[in-house]
């Protein structure tokens, strides 16, 4: 077994690797720019292939148009470079091509704080690309997970033929801890599903072959019409309202039916807890702590951690909140999940939000005197 | 070759097409269709791109590999797909608010590169698509929907730019000159390396109704023709004389190493990303 002391960023890109990743745009911006680094020099290695674009616009169109011809790709960013990317990730969501975008978290808006961390894009992550869509992003909390999460990455968007978000922040990125490489046996690679019908019958978005259609690579002998326009089964562009309302909704609800396969927690000292945390990336680690130091003074805390952000673990919480007398919501911004858990919890218990946005982690021991007061 | 070789690299099923009565767009695919039959490429291994406009619906209508992508971004797309598989041919078309604006910085990195695509510039000089506002490449003192007084900007030379930035074959046609426009396309299909074709082309609609040129395609094809001088012309004409003119012709015609070729050669080892690369 192989372990390593490598930092966040490098555990993304190694992750990338073995998850399949043959193909990285990107533009250099603090706190990621360690995973191009990495990537430039292990990608050619393999066959791969690396490109420093002119700009994050550039990079993710880049990924995207190397998708397209059946690599596994990705590109790496932070919070300004995440914004320039937003109109591409709709691109991706349309057109159903499979990538996978990594956002280290930096305090923002604007440049804001291009050092120090923030979870402040998770709803941005949500919600930045215009029009109705559904979405799918993770966030590690470990350099371990970064690095078995980022393989889940791939595995979804080439399962979910979709762009998939992958939330890291500036703690976990630079944090160093060891990471043991899991063999070949314990993991899953998924890789997307090709077409099983000739290039004359194959149609690229034929809602007939289920909620997520086989998708054909640009060179491979089958010709057909990608765009950003609402389209029909064949992929050319059409206004006809009932084609629009089922394309759409199918966009939606191949992510929506899926759920279940999609969305993953961690518990900790859940069990008999009457007071827990809802927490994820870099927080979860300092919520983990908290919940010892209470458990010490005989306070009934637990940890319930989101891996999947969105979508929303909404069932997952509805199900804890019935035990709780309250919950409170850590995150490295103003609160920007507490309204989901609150709807979430549908009144079992209260809500409560702890976050901080000025560049500050947010201590184990802001979390416990929180929880003591509460409880 | 005639209409008929063509209309083999079109999706009839897909016209009437998106462009007004008059607009020249046709006429410039019409001369790529004809290029690209010359140079013997297969259309499974042709991709062409697009970005957003009148010229963005064109891969809509051929039968190749097509994407149609974001406004200003074709070239960006197209670098992904050129650089994930240099065997596939790739074309990017592209109108001039589309590739001078918007996509003005994806345009000079590409010809930087001098990765081996064609990048063929339908330029009308108006964004049609819109309604008829002024683009980089509207003259000054001509009128849009956006320049009611004139326009106070001057203009983009694209072929300039393109060549400055590095591109190693840079051309200009037109609508009107036909027969050498199929030829200057073919030389830049065919051509290893970052290849750019500025091809000037009518919007009757706009361009021509706003600034008096009538709103045929026969009046605004004539104008067209009034204002193109070839380079040998050029020499024998005075600075008042080529005032307002636009010359044509082919302005760089060079070679240096191409981009992905260079990458493989000088960067990249055996690997399992290659064997995905050849599994189909």
């Amino acid at each position: 077994m192989k372990e390593l002391m490598v930092s966040g960023n490098e555990a993304i890109a190694y992750g990338a690797i073995r998850g399949g990743c043959c193909f990285f745009g990107g533009y250099p911006i603090t706190p990621s720019s360690e995973i191009a680094e990495v990537l430039s020099a292990e990608l050619p290695k393999i066959g791969g292939k690396f490109i420093q674009m002119e700009d994050e616009i550039g990079s993710i169109a880049a990924i995207i148009g190397a998708s397209i011809t059946g690599l596994k790709t990705m590109t790496a960013t932070s919070g300004p470079g995440f914004s320039l990317m937003q109109e591409h990730i709709g691109f991706a969501l349309m057109g159903e091509i499979p990538c996978v975008i990594v956002n280290v978290q930096r305090g923002g808006p604007s440049t804001g704080l291009p050092t120090l961390p923030s979870q402040g894009d998770v709803m941005q992550a949500r919600w930045g690309t215009h029009g109705d869509h559904e979405i799918i992003a993770v966030s590690p909390s470990s350099i371990q997970e970064c690095y078995t999460l980022i393989i889940e990455a791939f595995n979804l968007a080439e399962e979910f033929r979709t762009p998939v978000i992958f939330l890291s922040d500036e703690v976990i990125a630079h944090l160093r801890e060891k990471l043991v490489i899991p063999d070949d046996k314990s993991l899953t690679i998924v890789n997307r599903k090709k077409p099983a019908v000739p290039p004359e019958q194959y149609n690229p978005y034929d809602e007939s072959t289920g909620l997520i259609p086989p998708i054909a690579d640009f060179g491979s002998g089958y010709r057909y019409h990608i765009t950003g326009l609402t389209h029909d089964e064949t992929g050319f562009p059409t206004d006809n309202t009932e084609t629009v309302h089922s394309l759409i909704d199918r966009l939606s609800n191949k992510i929506l039916y899926n759920r279940d396969k999609i969305v993953k927690t961690d518990s900790f000292m859940m069990e008999d807890a009457d007071v827990a945390v809802v927490s994820y990336g870099a927080t979860a680690r300092a919520a983990k702590e908290a919940v010892l130091l209470a458990r010490e003074e005989g306070i009934k805390l637990g940890l319930f951690r989101l891996i999947t952000i969105w979508p929303f673990a909404v069932k997952e919480i509805f199900e804890i909140s019935g035990n709780l007398k309250s919950i409170f919501v850590a995150e490295m911004n103003l609160g920007q999940l507490k309204p989901m858990v609150k709807s979430a919890v549908k009144g079992r218990c209260e809500v409560y939000s702890i976050g901080r946005a000025d560049g500050m982690i947010i201590s184990p021991s802001e979390i416990f005197l929180r929880a003591k007061e509460l409880e | 070759m005639n209409t008929e070789t063509a209309r083999n690299y079109l999706r009839m099923d897909k016209f009437p097409s998106v462009w007004c009565p008059g607009c020249g767009h046709g006429i410039i695919l019409a001369s790529i269709l004809r290029a690209i039959h010359r140079t013997g490429w297969q259309k499974n291994n042709t991709v062409m791109v697009s970005g957003i406009g009148c010229a963005g619906r064109i891969p809509g209508y051929v039968d190749f590999c097509t994407l149609h992508t974001t406004h200003g971004r074709a070239l960006a797309f197209a670098t992904g797909i050129k650089f994930a598989r240099p065997e596939l041919n790739v074309i990017a078309v592209m109108g001039d608010g589309d590739c001078a604006a918007i996509g003005g910085n994806h345009l000079i990195h590409a010809a930087r590169r001098n990765i081996n695509i064609t990048a063929i510039v339908f330029n009308n000089a108006i964004y049609g698509m819109t309604g008829g506002q002024k683009s980089p490449t509207t003259p000054r003192g001509f009128f849009s929907t956006t320049s009611p007084y004139g326009n106070a900007e001057p203009a983009f030379d694209l072929c300039k730019l393109a060549k400055s930035a590095g591109a190693v074959f840079v051309a200009r046609g037109t609508e009107y000159h036909v027969p050498a426009l199929d030829t200057l396309i073919y030389k830049a299909l065919s051509k290893k390396g970052f290849s750019f074709i500025e091809a000037l082309t009518m919007c009757p609609t706009s361009f021509g109704r706003k600034n008096k040129l009538g709103s045929d395609a026969f009046s605004n094809i004539e104008w067209l023709k009034s204002i193109s001088v070839t380079q040998k012309k050029v020499e024998k004409m005075s600075e008042e004389e080529l005032a307002g003119k636009v010359i044509i012709g082919i302005f760089e015609d060079s070679a240096r190493d191409e981009f992905v070729e260079y990458y493989e050669r000088e960067v990249v080892k055996e690997g399992k990303c290659q064997r995905n690369m050849k599994s189909d």
